[in-house]
């Protein structure tokens, strides 16, 4: 099962140039899931001590927003990565994830993790630099989403 | 003493007469118009845009959605209401009588990225203008290796020619994206710059084709870059004040060179450095 586990993480781009011995520690964190279209992952305000990385199928990140109801913010599709609360307290989750297909997906201890990063700094600097080009692009793209492109300007 | 050219020049500046035929809602301000020539009419190729004149009201530049392959056939535009002249042609009911001059422009390079492969990328509105070329590589699906539409819109309510992207699908890979969506939507959310990291071509052989806000057109550019993909293969539809469209009144000029009449199709490799101009 370890072994298989590596191996799905090899052919994850996150994983990308990522040495075996680094590959084996991360893989111990993680065992693989499965969600059914509309489950919820995890919502708003639950303790986030888990990551997901999809494998089959797409997520949809939204905010439940009274009155208008939960609105979709993105979708996380294959071989992305969900959910980066874990990383920092209070590691509680912000947004909502549902599957909006059948979701395969490898999911990591977060905790598991973070121990080993604090053990291995050089893990725990590689795994962090790989996050924040993450959390940088999909900063960028809401930038983009921010600026209305589509709109007339009126 | 006038000259043929100038005879061709003052041709160009007046309207030939077509009337509405078809009508079709497209989204809340997005209507697709079948126009019949009342004449002879002219013949399109994929890129190029016609002035469309409403009487009385004025005249804006207009990319041609559904071009006519020979003289007499219907022109197709699919048109925004986002001003006087534009909710004109939209409220145009069929059988009135509009004015178009044109064709004006140079073309999508749909013939000579046959052999390679082929990635259309459209944003809000864009899709118009890149319709014929996704109407020619269906019709010459053969002739072209991976093919694909990558198309982004604000809101799943203003995605344009949602039927025809379900039968796209058959043939090319189609890949759709908004920017907001509620629950009912089940499909992507996000900009469509970021479908391209994911898009199946080889950068080596691809032609892109990118139409949409400039903003987008920007980022896309990146992204294809990033990819691989030389300036040379990014093919651009550039829009700016057309209307004259035959190069005499300078109002689309963008540093040396005239849009309606060297463009609106540029490879990105000829304009990159205009881009980065503030000023223009």
């Amino acid at each position: 099962m370890r072994k298989e586990l590596d191996e799905i993480l090899e052919g994850v781009a996150f994983f990308a140039g990522m040495g075996e011995e680094e590959i084996a520690l991360i893989a111990g964190c993680g065992r693989n899931v499965r969600f059914g279209a509309g489950e919820t992952i995890f919502r708003q305000g639950d303790a986030a001590d888990v990551f997901y990385v999809v494998r089959q199928g797409s997520v949809a990140v939204g905010h439940f927003a009274p009155p208008r109801g939960e609105l979709v913010i993105e979708t996380i599709e294959v071989g992305e990565l969900l959910g980066w609360s874990w990383l920092f307290p209070p590691y509680r989750s912000h947004f909502d994830a549902r599957a909006l297909t059948t979701v395969r997906a490898t999911q990591f201890d977060g905790a598991c993790l973070r121990g080993k990063c604090e053990d291995d700094p050089a893990l725990g600097y590689d795994l962090m630099s790989r996050f924040a080009q993450v959390l940088i692009e999909r900063l960028q793209w809401t930038r983009l989403r921010l600026l209305d492109v589509y709109g007339d300007g009126r | 003493m006038a000259t043929v050219a100038d005879d061709r020049a003052v041709g160009a500046l007046v309207p030939s007469p077509f009337r509405v035929g078809e009508r079709r809602q497209d989204t809340a301000d997005t209507w697709t118009l079948t126009l019949e020539p009342l004449g002879d009419g002219f013949a399109v190729v994929p890129g190029q845009f016609v002035m469309v004149y409403m009487f009385g009201v004025g005249e804006v530049p207009i990319s041609v959605s559904g071009p006519p392959e020979s003289r007499g056939e219907p022109v197709v535009l699919t048109v925004r209401a986002v001003g006087a002249v534009t909710t004109a042609i939209c409220n145009s009911e069929p059988g009135a009588i509009v004015g178009l001059r044109g064709p004006f422009g140079n073309s999508w390079p749909v013939e000579s990225a046959s052999g390679g492969d082929v990635l259309v990328v459209a944003g809000g509105i864009g899709l118009a203008p890149l319709r014929p070329v996704v109407l020619h590589a269906l019709a010459h699906r053969s002739e072209y290796g991976a093919a694909s539409v990558l198309y982004g819109a604000r809101t799943p309510q203003d995605l344009l020619y949602t039927d025809e992207l379900r039968r796209w699908g058959d043939e090319l890979a189609v890949e759709v994206t908004v920017d907001a969506a509620d629950t009912a939507w089940l499909g992507r959310v996000g900009v469509v710059p970021k479908l391209v990291a994911q898009a199946e071509f080889r950068p080596d052989s691809v032609r892109a084709f990118v139409c949409g806000p400039e903003v987008m057109i920007h980022y896309t550019v990146e992204a294809l870059r990033e990819r691989g993909v030389p300036d040379e293969r990014i093919f651009l539809s550039l829009e700016r004040d057309m209307r004259c469209g035959v190069g005499l009144c300078g109002h689309c000029q963008l540093g040396p060179t005239l849009i309606c009449r060297d463009g609106p199709v540029y490879t990105q490799a000829q304009v990159a450095q205009l881009m980065e101009v503030r000023e223009l």
